[in-house]
């Protein structure tokens, strides 16, 4: 409809006042996906047509070397960095690279840094609260009010990553394993579609280590997962597909048998690594 | 209702309580003691306070954005004057034909300058409601299309702080150009009366020290109000890790802005109490300098407490009238050296020793289980 014969029709909301609060269309079983990504800093091609698709509910593991692409690409799907060139659809209803970094998480992706970032200032509550999915704009946030019912998932969510006991306490004497925690319980808090977790388990002892494996495979399914991650025997304990990128582009993709036994990732990765 | 949570704040009961206590005091000690009574609090020295409490309002302002949002303006000055000089040009034409050249409507600087007649942005001054209006609107506006270019292409920290010099220094600039039309040079001065009250009147200025203590009041519990919001928590989190609150989908330029507008809007009511009381405004208030002499308030009082910033201010605004009395020349170096030291000892200023001594088991956030 042209803008003229809209602006005439009193009947209904123009289409450019209405909110695209559209959800998510995912009935090709597709909720990510990247084709032919490139993009590269001064010269340096970090993404190099990038081909990956990921299915709703899947929990995929993604890894690869240093400087593989691995958080430029998570760069890209969260709207940080522009692409030079390709696409990326989330469902097939939303072309990422129309939105910036609010839009797209207010869409629903949520994402787990590399480096541990939590509000050191603010508690643990606090942290988890301005995490959860709500209106957030500016009127509305400053209005807002927690219900009974938002109280209730902000504790179950503490009961969930074991901080309940630290609900009060400034985030930022937490241990790094906690902030771990609280990050992928903030991550909860915003009830994405699509989870991207940077390197969830660094700096984890091994029973933190394997309760995050449980929490993030019981995760899948309702939410689709996908993990960046070094640790071989945490992507083993919890992968069922795994891609491998290799200087900005996907080298193998398959159980984590299959590519354990590809000779390429050998020689790239595996190798190095003694796995 | 968010306006109202400070109510249960013990911090701002207390600050509160202490400024209405020492209000109180100050105005006995000046009215019921006679002139030369050794309580007597004179007229100049009330003069003086006020003064101060119209400082320490414009030091929240600055400790709203810097202390909470970790946007450093070295610019606040300029909000300041702005508020001060719509305060002013309402004073200019409540002079009306008592002006050394006698002219009905024109102020005497533009008598002086021959011009024939008002110009357009001199309207409307003549109605107190539309200049307190433009007190809020002048710098309010400022900041928002400021503040607007700026935040939207993510200029921060150190870079931001520069651009705001550079406005208030080009702001400085225009104003003393008298083909402005605020006065150049002298800027606005020889008030005589406001809603028909006389500013020398001893009456007057007890009672323009009252009004800005309880704008000051007024202005810290907006504050609190704020920052005890959820919106005051997204404004910690942009100050510590702005790109992880976009990641959660708040629009943090919007914050930002929005902020930064209130605080712009509370300094031009300071401004607005400055003037009377003072009598000038003038474009030294724009100067550089004393921008950056606000953030020594207030890092000397303590970020990110507001009560702080009122204390850093009061502090610093009498050490020095005391020192510039004592030796005029030494205040800078004072000023100096006091902001080193309480840097070095103090990191978190006055208001972290008191939250030490006094305070130990008050947190600077209310718990939720209080609001839920």
């Amino acid at each position: 409809m042209s803008l003229i014969s809209q602006l005439r029709d009193r009947e209904h909301v123009f289409d450019f006042l209405a909110p695209d609060v559209s959800p998510v269309d995912v009935h090709h079983g597709v909720i990510l996906y990247m084709e032919d990504v490139s993009v590269s800093f001064d010269g340096f091609r970090a993404i190099n047509n990038l081909n990956l698709a990921i299915d709703d509910g899947e929990l995929r593991c993604i890894i690869g070397p240093n400087g593989a692409g691995k958080t430029t690409m998570m760069d890209i799907i969260t709207g940080k960095t522009r692409p030079d060139t390709g696409k990326v659809w989330f469902g097939t209803r939303h072309d990422l690279l129309r939105y910036d970094e609010p839009a797209i998480a207010r869409l629903g992706i949520g994402r787990k840094f590399q480096k541990p970032t939590v509000f050191e200032a603010l508690s643990v509550f606090e942290n988890l609260e301005l995490a959860m999915a709500a209106d957030k704009r500016v009127w509305p946030t400053l209005r807002a009010r927690l219900t009974g019912e938002e109280t209730d998932r902000i504790a179950e969510v503490l009961t969930l990553i074991g901080l309940t006991s630290h609900r009060h306490d400034p985030a930022g004497i937490l241990s790094h394993g906690q902030k771990q925690w609280l990050e992928i319980g903030m991550l909860l808090m915003q009830r994405p579609r699509l989870l991207l977790v940077d390197e969830p388990v660094a700096g984890m002892t091994e029973p933190e280590m394997e309760r995050t494996a449980e929490l993030l495979t019981s995760l899948a399914g309702e939410h689709s997962v996908v993990v960046v991650e070094h640790d071989m025997g945490f992507v083993r304990s919890i992968a069922r597909t795994v891609t491998v990128l290799h200087q900005g582009s996907v080298l193998a993709e398959g159980s984590m048998d299959e590519v354990s036994a590809n000779p390429k990732v050998i020689e790239v990765y595996l190798g190095e690594d003694a796995c | 209702m968010w306006w109202l949570k400070p109510a249960h704040e013990p911090i701002t009961q207390r600050v509160l309580g202490v400024l209405a206590a020492s209000t109180t005091a100050v105005l006995a000690l000046h009215l019921l003691f006679p002139e030369g009574h050794a309580l007597h609090i004179s007229t100049y020295t009330l003069g003086l306070l006020g003064k101060y409490l119209a400082y320490a309002l414009l030091a929240v302002a600055v400790d709203l954005v810097w202390g909470y949002l970790g946007i450093l303006s070295l610019g606040h000055g300029a909000f300041f004057a702005l508020g001060g000089y719509a305060m002013g040009m309402y004073l200019m034409r409540q002079i009306g034909d008592r002006g050394a050249y006698g002219h009905p409507e024109l102020p005497d600087f533009m008598v002086f300058l021959n011009w024939q007649e008002l110009p357009w942005f001199w309207h409307g001054f003549d109605q107190f409601g539309f200049a307190l209006l433009m007190v809020l609107l002048a710098p309010g506006l400022l900041a928002l299309v400021f503040g607007w270019l700026a935040f939207r292409s993510r200029v921060t920290g150190v870079y931001l702080s520069i651009i705001t010099q550079a406005l208030t220094f080009a702001l400085m600039l225009a104003f003393f150009r008298n083909e402005m039309g605020f006065g150049g040079n002298n800027g606005l001065t020889d008030f005589k009366d406001m809603l028909g009250f006389d500013l020398r009147e001893d009456s007057t200025r007890a009672g323009l020290f009252t009004i800005t203590a309880i704008t000051l009041g007024l202005g810290f519990w907006l504050c609190r109000a704020l920052m005890l919001s959820k919106l005051g928590r997204v404004c910690v989190a942009c100050r510590d890790a702005e790109s992880r609150v976009r990641f959660l989908g708040y629009r943090v330029e919007r914050f930002q802005l929005f902020i930064f507008v209130v605080s712009a809007m509370l300094a031009g009511v300071a401004g607005a109490l400055y003037v009377p009381q003072v009598g000038i405004i003038n474009p030294s208030e724009f100067a550089p300098i004393f921008s950056i002499e606000i953030v020594v308030w207030v890092a000397l009082g303590g970020r990110a407490t507001l009560y702080g910033a009122i204390i850093g201010a009061l502090l610093v605004n009498y050490a020095k009238t005391f020192f510039t009395g004592l030796i005029p020349d030494a205040w800078l170096f004072i000023l100096g050296g006091l902001f080193v030291a309480v840097t070095l000892a103090l990191p978190q200023g006055v208001a972290g020793l008191m939250k030490h001594w006094r305070w130990p088991r008050t947190p600077d956030t209310t718990t939720q289980e209080a609001r839920a």
